[in-house]
């Protein structure tokens, strides 16, 4: 590495354009494997979702679930691709432990979506990726290194492999290089992956969690000079959050620039990056380039996927996630920077179900990006598995409306649907938090509280009304709160005769 | 020798079903006759005596029924049997008992036959000889001294020694039709993706048919209708009706072709053939014309690019199959001393456990797929499959069917062929088209050169099994079945 000190970011981007593209693979959350009927469900005891298929046992043939071909077909459509009228599926052969057949199926030469885009908005301005191509192929199990300190390969013991993840489907989406993006490289690049997984996510296909590697990423990054060539790029492996896409490609533009300022050439290389540090690091560097000796699966019949089909699951694709975004956005009232964050926070859909079941946007809001959003963080939960479902949310701001519940109970009586006691008007009863505004229950606690504090009695009869807020307190206090305020108030400027 | 080994499958079935013969009566015979002589032709490399019995029983209890019910049958080691040991004749999987059950073993369990052992072959199916055994060469039963074929060589000297009357064996490139007649036996290779290949440990896979071994045509044809079928576990399975092959063949030993066209390929006229085959074979074709058939010579240009396309594709597919061979989930594993790398245990593994025309297969086929000799190798190869394909279906528009010698040579005494790999391939040199294009094909035996078989091959269109059992059929009620020698009498 140079001893001299690298260029600034603002510097390098002066002198040099970066090229980027992006490679993203999504595991599909297809019920069953790509090519078996083995389940898929994420965290089972390893080793306990294989069949001979796909531990690719002597004499276990594939056969690919259609499931899995439809939702990679929903896929290029969302991102405005071709579908193949005739496609197969290819061998990619190589030598690895947790590949049982020792090759991957795979697509090569005819991948089944071609050429598409996705439009993003960085600062206010468009930016269309082109996507190169969006193919199928099936993931691989999972090493595990015992023994050593550091769970890596070196010192340990054993190697363990689990095959439970082997055979799920994967879809791979490769965009075609972006030039042009000057300083605002890593934003787009990061716009785009974000984009990526709503589209994703909309379609229903994958959870998209880059945290579990359902999403993963792999960023490639080269700089030229203004008119000259595109430079040699690099690939930046596993990169998993939105947040080090974008420092992947900064920090590569970073390290190419010095680099290429001392006249030093960049070499095709993988490279890794550091979620500690935000740089990467060389992989392991291979003297020739591995040949993988693609050839087309004769153990899979071709995918030639019905016109007609393929037009009815591209009539039946769901809004664009910006667009709908855009729309709702109106629709609420609330400003961008409001709706980003109820995106960021994956609540889009539950506040939109909950408007459905008949709350008013703001009410859906306040529950679900205020007491909600701060359980899930606390708890560490995806919003829409915090315990609530958006007809209680609904439910409840009803009972808020209605004057059955005051804000303070309400949250007492969120707490009770979240830990599973029932709806909010079954916990309201339960937890006997209902609002008491019947005045025959009320009026002893106001003539107890008239009584207990005359000084104050006096000032409301002698016409200092205001005075009367500190009667209505103490009245609140020897209800615990499920009075209401406005029926306390009333009763007792009656008593007092100053209404 | 019993009566009973000698009857064939139909007889038997029909012998059993009518309570003149147990089940286990049966079993019992053949199992017998395998201890008699198996040490002298080595057909076997596992012999499930238990589980025969037991499946016998249950035929005699009732508790098993089917068309086929206490009919014994050897299958050929390459495809898997759960429980019981499956080799493909190779020490790489020395003693690996699969969990599953092939689909073709299902079949065979359901139509109440009685699994007698796997059968010898070459290594992984790769071998015209069976000398590529891991485990020892199977002996020709019409002469110890010389091959049985392969790379099915087990399956077809089984039958062919009486120690079953069916077996199972798997055609890659001819490995059921040329062991048929090099043993005097009847072997047919059904339409590609008319059997399925799930649980058969794959050799090349867009070639690979499993398909009937036995003495007579109708044999084979009863063996062909129980393994036969749509499978979904095998996406290339062909999902349409099974031909009716057993109907065609009655129909066929009945003795009358007329109408029937028979196509003899004009190419295969110069390829050296040995003159004792070549008068077999023409007297057959007179045989058939008595039967009222009429001979065609058919031009089919590009059968004779079919040997070097073959020995492109099939070790290509073979070199990536293979892959799964490393000793890291099952099987042999070599060198893991706690010193060595996964490469190098992998290395040592795969160099202990494939056998040298595996070896050979694996790097041919490695280089053919490397990038850069795709396109002038395996590339090459497909466009010349597509070539015979259409000549094939040319010769379908004036002829029912396609006629030839099954081999140029009659058996060959063990080890004259093994420092010239190409002299082997040349064993399959009439069997190899039909496999490139996906049709049936079956080899009759009809008549002897210098004391040993000939066999004689038909093709058919694909799905058109049923057309090629009847003319076989008419053949056999033509020239008889042949009659091994019996082993007692050589010993």
């Amino acid at each position: 590495m140079t001893t001299t000190a690298l260029p600034t970011y603002e510097d390098a981007v002066s002198r040099y354009e970066p090229v980027i593209g992006l490679e993203t693979h999504v595991e599909l959350g297809t019920a069953t494997k790509m090519f078996c009927g083995c389940r898929t469900d994420f965290g089972a005891e390893p080793n306990t979702q294989v069949c001979p298929v796909c531990l690719g046992l002597p004499g276990a043939l594939p056969v690919a679930n259609r499931a899995g071909i439809e939702a990679t077909i929903r896929i290029g459509l969302a991102l405005n691709c071709d579908i193949a009228e005739w496609c197969r599926m290819a061998r990619k052969n190589y030598f690895y432990p947790d590949m049982p057949k020792n090759f991957q199926t795979s697509q090569y030469d005819e991948p089944l979506c071609v050429d598409g885009y996705v439009d993003v908005e960085v600062d206010g301005k468009q930016y269309r990726i082109g996507i190169e191509r969006v193919h199928l192929e099936e993931d691989t199990g999972k090493s595990l290194h015992v023994g050593g300190a550091t769970g890596r390969i070196h010192g340990a013991t054993e190697s363990l492999v689990d095959y439970n993840r082997a055979g799920i489907p994967l879809v791979e989406i490769v965009t075609k290089p972006v030039p042009g993006l000057g300083a605002l490289a890593p934003e787009v690049a990061k716009a785009y992956v974000a984009e990526l997984r709503d589209i994703i996510r909309s379609l229903g296909v994958s959870d998209v969690r880059m945290e579990q590697g359902s999403l993963r990423c792999d960023v490639n990054t080269s700089l030229n000079k203004p008119g000259e060539e595109w430079g040699t790029r690099t690939e930046t492996k596993n990169v998993n959050s939105l947040r080090s896409v974008e420092r992947a490609v900064r920090s590569e533009i970073i390290r190419q620039s010095g680099l290429l300022d001392e006249g030093t050439r960049i070499f095709q290389e993988t490279r890794h990056f550091q979620e500690t540090t935000g740089d990467t690091r060389p992989g392991r560097s291979k003297e020739t380039a591995t040949d993988y000796r693609y050839f087309p699966e004769p153990d899979l019949v071709p995918i030639a996927p019905d016109k007609a089909w393929v037009a009815e699951l591209k009539a039946a694709l769901p809004e664009r996630p910006s667009s709908k975004r855009a729309r709702l956005r109106e629709e609420w009232g609330i400003s961008a920077t409001d709706m980003e964050s109820v995106a960021n926070a994956g609540a889009v859909e539950l506040i939109e179900e909950t408007i459905a079941a008949g709350a008013s946007p703001a009410g859906a809001r306040k529950w679900w990006m205020g007491e909600l959003a701060r359980r899930a963080n606390e708890t560490g939960v995806e919003l829409a598995a915090v315990g609530a479902t958006p007809a209680q949310v609904a439910a409840l701001q009803k009972l808020v409306d209605e004057g059955k519940l005051n804000d303070k109970l309400a949250r007492q009586v969120l707490e009770g649907v979240v830990a599973g006691e029932g709806d909010p008007a079954a916990v309201m009863n339960a937890r006997g938090l209902g609002v008491v505004s019947d005045t025959g229950a009320l009026t002893k606690a106001v003539d107890d509280a008239i009584a207990a504090n005359p000084d104050i009695a006096a000032k409301v009869r002698d016409g200092k009304v205001a005075a009367a807020g500190a009667l209505v307190g103490a009245v609140m206090k020897t209800t615990r709160g499920q009075a209401d305020a406005k029926t306390v108030r009333d009763l007792i400027l009656e008593r007092l005769g100053a209404s | 020798m019993s009566d009973l080994t000698k009857m064939s499958a139909a007889q038997l079935a029909k012998a059993i079903a009518a309570k003149e013969a147990s089940a286990v009566e049966v079993a019992t015979a053949h199992l017998d006759r395998i201890d008699a002589v198996d040490e002298r032709v080595h057909a076997f490399l596992h012999v499930d005596r238990e589980g025969a019995l037991a499946a016998a029983a249950d035929v005699d209890a009732g508790k098993r029924t089917g068309p086929l019910a206490g009919v014994p049958v050897a299958v050929k080691d390459v495809i898997a049997t759960k429980g019981v040991p499956t080799t493909a004749a190779s020490k790489i999987l020395e003693g690996w008992r699969p969990p599953y059950d092939a689909t073709i073993v299902e079949r065979l369990r359901a139509a109440g036959t009685v699994m007698l052992g796997k059968t010898n072959m070459d290594e992984f199916a790769m071998g015209s000889s069976t000398e590529y055994s891991a485990y020892g060469p199977t002996n020709n039963p019409w002469d110890l001294g010389r091959i049985p074929g392969g790379s099915g060589g087990g399956s077809a000297a089984a039958v062919a020694a009486y120690e079953a009357p069916l077996a199972i064996g798997t055609d890659t490139g001819g490995s059921i039709r040329q062991p048929g007649a090099v043993t005097g036996t009847v072997g047919a290779k059904p339409t590609y993706g008319g059997t399925s290949r799930y649980g058969l440990i794959a050799f090349s896979s867009s070639l690979d048919t499993p398909g009937p071994c036995a003495r007579t045509v109708e044999d084979a044809a009863l063996l062909h209708s129980v393994i036969a079928g749509h499978d979904v576990r095998d996406s290339t399975s062909i999902p349409q009706p099974v031909p009716d092959v057993v109907g065609a063949a009655r129909r066929g030993a009945g003795g009358d072709l007329s109408g029937v066209k028979l196509g003899v390929v004009k190419e295969f006229a110069g390829d050296g053939s040995e003159p004792g085959v070549l008068s077999a074979f023409h007297e057959s074709l007179e045989a058939l014309v008595k039967l009222g058939a009429e001979v065609v010579e058919v031009s089919c240009p590009h059968f004779q690019y079919a040997l070097p396309a073959y020995y492109l594709i099939a070790p290509s597919e073979a070199s990536s199959n293979l892959a799964r061979f490393d000793g890291v989930r099952y099987g042999l594993r070599t060198g893991d001393d706690g010193s060595r790398s996964l490469e190098e245990v992998m290395s040592l593994t795969r160099d202990a456990g494939f056998g040298p025309e595996v070896k050979r297969r694996i790097i041919l086929g490695t280089y053919a797929l490397s990038s850069g000799y795709y396109d002038a190798y395996y590339g090459q190869a497909q466009k010349v499959r597509t070539l015979i394909t259409r000549d094939f279906e040319a010769a379908w528009k004036s002829v029912d069917v396609l006629v030839s010698p099954t081999t140029p040579f009659v058996a060959f005494p063990f080890g004259s062929r093994t420092s010239d790999p190409y002299q082997m391939y040349l064993a399959d040199l009439f069997t190899i088209p039909t496999n490139l294009y996906g049709g049936p094909a079956i080899s009759v035996p009809c008549g002897l050169s210098e004391g040993l078989p000939v066999g004689f091959q038909v093709m058919a269109p694909t799905m058109a099994d049923d057309r090629m059992y009847r003319v076989a059929a008419a053949l056999e009620s033509a020239v008889g079945t042949l009659t091994p020698p019996t082993l007692e009498a050589t010993a």
